[in-house]
């Protein structure tokens, strides 16, 4: 499709995604240059509307962006009153000290999607152009091979590839420099690190999915800023994972469940974990005769300081969770990306040129932040146990050990069926209940809450580069674990005309999570932009 | 021709509705909003005449508060001329709406009052209709096609029992329905050249009408939830359900 004619744009910088780090970026380019003309892609409808976090934050990259933000709050914004660390055994609780990494006081509890939405018209007041419903297809390179730019997707194209009568060609954005801020396992970042080869002195990135509820309580329940934490039941045994629990006002409980994607059994569903931990009793006493109000997921970047791939590249660099500044230990990452993005503009303004910026993040607070927690999240391959005593070795130290533990890509870690037959599922070792009552029923209800919404007739974004691979091999070695992996029920096997088994995707229930992408045993599931716009339509998550 | 078309803020088609919990209304606030599918059908409409020579001029107007700018945006990226923005922080209702419009269209004389057939919000399917009655001009509702000729607009409707067809004189009030045409993809130089335009404001005294809406909302209710069924193992043990119920 290259002979077709497209608009060109041309700004002095283009950044991609309307995250914390790329409207922080996009501010402070602005605040350091004034007559920069900056411009900022979002694939979600609205801004904020595809951000999806806890999320507790650390304020000081906020405070340096916009000084007197705390006069004109967001909307969701409590102040931390307590932190609670909690061991869940299937019946039980028992209070754990706080680890010193979790201890929260001075941050603010916030609705990240909420709290996008309200630092977009800041950005937009500083002069920046913020073009949502748009996202960035993929880079453009110049003749030299360095990326100047961006294109958009083509809108009003069927499912079956024709032309619509509504068809809109991309248009390309040209800028000497670009910045992608797309968040965890972007698109046009997974791309790049492959065609510059960014990762080659690094380990592997490691990620966790993050499945969120927003919840209305009845009255006394919610107690608002305090935050609690657990680890144990529904996942005893070897999956890393653990819930948060923030408590916010007007009766309102935002709770979350993130497990590492590095387990290895594929028969386990993740989705069903975090639902198996709502009706532990301790939670249950929480939200039983409430009424949930919205939910979502999204990936999570884990790899820290050792998965960090170089993070410039000629005409073009990345921030936050594109590249992986998110803080396992704390589970933070907005902070960093927002320091992230405010780095690279600041680099930018001063240097004049990308070079430098990876060597200048590393130097920087989050580079040191991330170097000292290092060895936390890899001390967990071992088991929560062993995680745990290397943890408060870890801290006790500050991070000066002289090793540096290493991550393995998360698909690696998926064993075959034939290795994993004769044990207990994870349903049964952790003795899941085998009747739920609380809401959403399954993962379809699920997805009404994330109000997701997908043109049906246009290309599947879930691209399967070698479909053969799924009924032949697949299913026998792994039993399709995208059926199970998928928190929005996209992939199914159904019985087709010939009654074979075929991979049926119901790509419209897509919540752009990017686990497909990222656990897929082949690697052989892309994630793709669908036409701008379409996606989850997150309030308040 | 000249063509005025109506545009309303309303919240997204695909926002789970929630009532607010003190029974105002329902909650808008973080909630998406969007302009009125049946608007933007109508503005495409007036585009596509503008593109065709048949139009020479498109004015989008819109009533509320400031946030409304964003729905005027959107109709000049569609190609509309000019955008007239009357500014309200108070609900519009039906015929306070009509009434503004009435004045607009006394300013602007149009040949066409382009309106959406109801605004999925309130769905009260009244603007169009009462804006007519004001302006003592035709009506033509629910338009699925339209043909220009000779100074009438021919409009064909759906109605419960098929297809009607209309012969109204110009100027008219014409509101749309959903088979009319499908809106483009709006181009992105477009918006970005949309944001630089001006939008005319104006305020209620300006076009001499009253603000006061004449009805006001008292209480807002979601529908009671629906007790769970329930299910029986035999025919017999489902009559006697039935004849506990006294349902038969
Ligand atoms: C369940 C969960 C809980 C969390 N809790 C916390 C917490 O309590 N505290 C905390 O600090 N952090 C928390 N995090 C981490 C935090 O959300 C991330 O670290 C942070 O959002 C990263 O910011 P970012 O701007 O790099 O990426 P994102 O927030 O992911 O933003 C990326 C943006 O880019 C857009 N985008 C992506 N690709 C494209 C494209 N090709 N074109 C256009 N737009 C694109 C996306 O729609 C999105 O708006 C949590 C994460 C999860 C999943
Ligand atoms: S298809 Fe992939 S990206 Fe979409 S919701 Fe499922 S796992 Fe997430």
């Amino acid at each position: 499709m290259s002979d077709i004619e497209r608009d060109v744009m041309t700004y002095d910088v283009i950044v991609v995604g309307a995250g914390p780090a790329g409207l922080a970026t996009a501010m402070r380019l602005k605040q350091n240059a004034p007559d920069k003309e900056v411009c900022v892609l979002e694939k979600a409808s609205e801004v904020g509307a595809q951000n999806l976090a806890g999320a507790v934050i650390e304020t000081g990259p906020l405070d340096t962006l916009v000084p007197n933000w705390r006069e004109d709050p967001p909307d969701i914004c409590v102040d931390v009153t307590g932190d609670e660390f909690w061991m869940l055994k299937k019946d039980g609780a028992t209070r754990m000290p706080t680890p010193p990494q979790q201890n929260n006081h001075g941050n603010v509890v916030v609705s990240l999607a909420n709290m996008m939405a309200w630092l977009a018209p800041k950005a937009e007041e500083l002069g920046v152009e913020i073009y949502p419903g748009f996202s960035a297809a993929e880079a453009l390179f110049d003749d030299n091979g360095a990326v100047k730019g961006v294109r958009t997707p083509d809108m009003g194209i069927a499912r079956d590839g024709t032309l619509k009568g509504t068809y809109e060609p991309g248009i390309e954005i040209h800028a000497p420099i670009t910045i992608f801020a797309e968040g965890c396992r972007g698109h046009c970042t997974k791309q790049l690190v492959k065609r510059f080869e960014l990762d080659t002195d690094c380990d592997p990135q490691t990620y966790a999915i993050g499945l969120k509820e927003l919840w209305k309580v009845p009255p006394e329940r919610s107690q608002p800023g305090l935050v609690q934490h657990t680890i144990g039941w529904p996942l005893e045994n070897d999956i890393y994972g653990g819930s948060f629990i923030y408590h916010l006002t007007e009766d309102r409980i935002a709770l979350g469940f993130v497990v590492g994607l590095d387990y290895a059994d594929p028969r386990f569903e993740p989705f069903e974990a975090f639902q198996q931990w709502k009706h532990h009793p301790k939670i249950r006493a929480l939200i039983e005769d409430g009424e949930i109000i919205s939910a979502g997921a999204r990936a999570l970047v884990e790899g820290g300081w050792q998965s960090l791939p170089k993070l410039e590249m000629p005409g073009a660099l990345i921030v936050g969770d594109a590249g992986g500044t998110l803080n396992v230990p704390k589970i933070k990452g907005i902070h960093t990306a927002m320091a992230s993005g405010i780095l690279a503009a600041d680099h930018l303004c001063e240097a004049g040129a990308v070079d430098g910026f990876d060597a200048a993040l590393r130097a920087s607070e989050v580079g040191s932040e991330l170097k000292k927690v290092r060895n936390i999240r890899p001390g967990f391959l071992r088991g929560k146990w062993a995680g745990l005593a290397n943890a408060a070795w870890e801290t006790v130290t500050a991070g000066h050990s002289p090793w540096t533990l290493h991550n393995h890509a998360d698909w690696r870690a998926t064993e075959k069926l034939a290795a994993v037959e004769n044990q207990p599922t994870p349903a049964q070792a952790n003795d899941w209940q085998t009747s739920r009552d609380l809401a959403p029923r399954d993962r379809l209800a699920s997805v009404y809450f994330a109000q997701t919404e997908h043109d049906e007739n246009q290309p599947v974004h879930l691209q399967i580069l070698e479909p053969d691979i799924c009924v032949s091999r697949c299913t026998q070695e792994y039993g399709n674990p995208c059926t199970r992996f998928c928190p929005a029920n996209v992939y199914e096997m159904v019985d087709n005309d010939a009654g074979e088994k075929e991979l049926h995707i119901n790509a419209a229930n897509c919540v752009h999570c990017k686990t497909c992408d990222i656990k897929d045993p082949y690697q052989i599931i892309n994630w793709v932009t669908p036409e701008g716009g379409s996606g989850p339509n997150y309030t308040n998550l | 021709m000249k063509i005025l078309v109506s545009v309303k803020r309303a919240i997204d088609y695909n926002v789970r509705i929630q009532v607010a919990p003190d029974g105002s209304g329902v909650v808008k606030n973080g909630v998406k909003h969007s302009m009125n599918p049946f608007d933007e059908i109508a503005v495409e409409q007036a585009i596509r005449w503008k593109e065709d020579g048949t139009a020479t001029e498109v004015v989008a107007v819109a009533i509320g508060d400031d946030a409304v700018a964003e729905q005027l945006r959107t109709a000049v990226a569609f190609g509309c001329d000019r955008a007239i923005h009357v500014k309200t922080d108070d609900e519009v209702q039906p015929l306070t709406a009509a009434r503004v419009f009435k004045a607009l269209a006394e300013r602007e004389s149009p040949d066409m009052f382009l309106m959406g057939k109801q605004a999925i919000d309130d769905d009260a399917n009244q603007t169009g209709q009462m804006t007519a009655a004001k302006l003592n001009w035709p009506q033509a509702t629910f338009a699925s096609k339209i043909e220009l000729a000779d100074g009438k607009a021919e409009v064909t409707r759906e109605i419960d029992t098929g297809l009607e067809t209309l012969s109204v004189d110009l100027p008219a009030v014409v509101t749309v329905d959903l088979r009319l045409n499908e809106p483009r993809y709006l181009k992105l130089p477009n918006i970005m050249k949309a944001k630089k335009k001006p939008i005319e404001a104006l305020a209620f005294d300006e076009l001499d009408v009253a603000a006061a809406t004449p009805i006001k909302t008292v209480t807002t209710k979601a529908p009671p939830k629906r007790a769970g069924g329930i299910m029986v193992e035999t025919v017999d043990e489902l009559v006697a359900k039935l004849k506990e119920k006294s349902l038969i």
